[in-house]
């Protein structure tokens, strides 16, 4: 056995726990993950369904934690994992599962799929199986410190011209306040209106807060290619940072997976509890709409529809909020077939869109996004994640259809009143 | 070996192995799966795990409108075949019986005519349901040896069963001890097979309840 594969059995092993082992005692092949997830219903092709992805972890489970199992591998007939397993299954498990969990919602033995395949990337990524993009990126997380290679000047740079449009002071590194901003490299480089967008709605709101130069990057790679430990030093640069600065609240910005990084695996992944709050923008926003710090003037005009980025919603339990603050600026407001826990991927988180070798596969499942929209028609797409975004706009020029993208943050800070 | 002493023998010493087996077996795999454990969660919770997990375990039970759709055949065949089994196997007053016996207390039983009638539903059920499996791509795909034959030993005793009650081909005895032969069969593979799901299904949907209304969602 290589030394490679070696390590990827051993990360396998450790990822199995209770839940692994009653999630795989209760399979019964009943194939209704398949119609649960884009990956199938698009392409028909049945290696795509969503238990089969966690082949590799469920061979694991069955041969050293199971007595019949171990019975079986003495006599050489419980299936192994080796190189050409994970090798057939790399592009299952990453180019074709974005971790959006829909399978872990419909499974009518409550099997949660969804982290069945995360826990196998543990396994894929110590033996060597990630896709080339995804270790690009972490790679950049790790030494640079942003996945697109977003550096500090960078930063400073967007910070600048910000400054220089509105007029305001954008807090940078400043003790003590209440809320430190974590951004996405994609909100740095291709969508800075939404750093505007949160500088005039903390001002109105009255509250202080500040972004790191330490830490501003919320996304982690770690938890998309399947790498706890790099996960992990993602999340401590933050924790760190946050505690230097004796922030009372971290807010994850508008990205699925870096909220579920910092937020529901981030304590987990560093082994203690974090000091501070965390919470989605979407989650800080709806608080300050309860609060009454908001004062909204003027409706949008077109029809709008809300598109449930999974890790923030399904995954994540931030899916009423968005839909307070869509309906301050908007009274036609129309929900999707299949909408907030039960949405469909866009069909490019968990690391996809990180993965060029997945481009075509992503492209070609947007169409069961494109029968969402077709059946509602809607003017504009609002939504809350910039991975969701660039994708979903991929997506429309792909298929032709002249739908503009928007952010609930940015959208709602165009109606603050004055 | 006369039918009498064959009717005996899995009456007595055949049916106490298939129990041992199958009590012991269930008992190992609780501890296989529970003595693994699982970490705490560190991060604050914004639900209850304990109020997601028992929704999820009942809630599970129904799929929602747009599953229900998508997956019209397995959910109806599924409901079919699991009523049906649950009728036959616990409503049938000679079962209920030889519970009385085994268990010392016994429960009402349903009219014997709709027992029968559940027995055929289910039979032709569980016979679409591997066809459908034959036939349907994604189900060809995942299926193994072991979902034939886990198949295979569920729909016999209810075709054994069937056919003792109603004498078809052999003598009682011999008919009787085939099925009760047929359900001895089912009881020791049980433990060992995806089987097992009607009792790790309870974990599973808790665990799936609990890791979500942690976060907040009804899963």
């Amino acid at each position: 056995m290589s030394a490679s594969l070696e390590k990827g059995i051993n990360a396998l092993k450790e990822q199995v726990d209770s839940t692994v082992a009653a999630f795989f005692s209760s399979c019964t092949h009943c194939g209704m993950c398949a119609d649960a997830c884009l990956f199938y219903t698009e392409t028909d092709e049945a290696k795509r369904m969503p238990i089969n992805k966690a082949e590799p972890l469920r061979r694991i489970w069955k041969s050293e934690y199971t007595l019949l199992g171990r019975v079986g591998k003495m006599f050489g007939l419980t299936a192994k994992v080796d190189d050409a397993l994970l090798t057939e299954w790399e592009t299952l498990v990453y180019d074709s599962c974005t971790l959006c969990g829909r399978c872990s919602m419909v499974c009518p033995v409550g099997n949660d799929i969804a982290l069945l395949i995360r826990k196998t990337r543990e396994g894929m990524a110590a033996a060597g199986h990630a896709p080339e993009g995804l270790i690009g990126a972490t790679t950049r997380a790790v030494t640079i410190g942003s996945p697109m290679g977003v550096k500090l000047p960078a930063l400073m740079a967007q910070i600048g011209h910000v400054e220089k449009d509105t007029g305001m002071k954008i807090p940078v590194d400043v003790e003590g306040a209440e809320y430190m901003l974590l951004l996405s490299s994609m909100e740095i480089m291709n969508f800075p209106e939404f750093i505007e967008a949160a500088a005039k709605i903390f001002d109105k709101a009255g509250v202080s807060w500040t972004i790191s130069t330490e830490a501003f990057e919320a996304t982690n790679s770690g938890i998309q290619i399947g790498v706890s430990d790099i996960a992990a030093e993602l999340v401590q640069r933050i924790v760190d940072a946050a505690e230097k600065l004796k922030v009372k609240t971290v807010i994850s910005p508008e990205c699925g997976h870096a909220y579920m990084a910092i937020r529901w695996e981030g304590p987990n992944l560093v082994g203690k509890p974090f000091s501070f709050k965390v919470r989605h923008i979407l989650e800080v926003l709806d608080e300050f709409r309860q609060d009454g710090r908001l004062k909204i003037t003027g409706k949008e005009e077109q029809r709008l529809t809300y598109h449930d980025p999974c890790q923030i919603s399904r995954r994540g339990g931030v899916i009423d909020q968005p839909r307070n603050l869509i309906k301050m600026f908007s009274d036609d407001f129309v929900e999707m077939p299949d909408t907030g826990k039960m949405n469909w991927c866009c069909g490019a988180g968990g690391g996809v869109s990180s993965n060029e070798r997945a481009d075509e596969i992503r492209l070609k499942v947007f169409q069961r996004k494109k029968d969402q929209l077709d059946e509602i028609k809607p003017d504009a797409i609002v939504s809350a994640c910039s991975n969701c975004r660039i994708h979903l706009e991929d997506g429309l020029e792909e298929y032709h259809m002249d739908i503009p993208l928007l952010s609930l943050t940015e959208t709602l800070a165009e109606h603050l009143a004055d | 070996m006369s039918e009498i002493e064959f009717l005996d023998w899995v009456r007595g010493q055949g049916f106490q192995i298939a129990v041992i087996i199958f009590v012991a077996g269930v008992i190992i795999r609780f501890a296989e799966i529970l003595l693994l454990g699982r970490k705490t969660n560190l991060a604050e919770a914004k639900g209850s795990e304990m109020g997601g997990g028992l929704r999820t375990i009942v809630t599970r039970s129904v799929p929602d409108k747009s599953t229900f759709k998508r997956s019209t055949f397995i959910v109806v065949a599924g409901y079919i075949f699991h009523i049906g089994l649950f009728v036959t196997i616990f409503l049938f007053a000679p079962h209920i019986l030889m519970f009385k016996e085994v268990i010392g207390f016994g429960w009402p039983s349903l009219p014997t005519p709709v027992v029968d009638a559940m027995a055929v539903v289910s039979i032709i059920a569980l016979l679409a349901i591997l066809v459908h499996r034959m036939r349907d791509n994604v189900l060809r795909f995942i299926s193994t040896t072991e979902d034939y034959l886990v198949w295979m030993l569920t729909i016999l005793p209810l075709i054994t069963g069937y056919i003792a009650f109603h004498r078809i081909g052999m003598t009682a005895p011999t008919l009787l001890a085939i099925h009760i032969l047929s359900v001895e069969l089912l009881l020791v593979v049980f433990p060992f097979t995806k089987l097992m799901h009607a009792f790790t299904l309870v974990m599973a949907r808790w665990y799936n309840g609990a890791i979500s209304g942690y976060r907040g969602v009804e899963s």
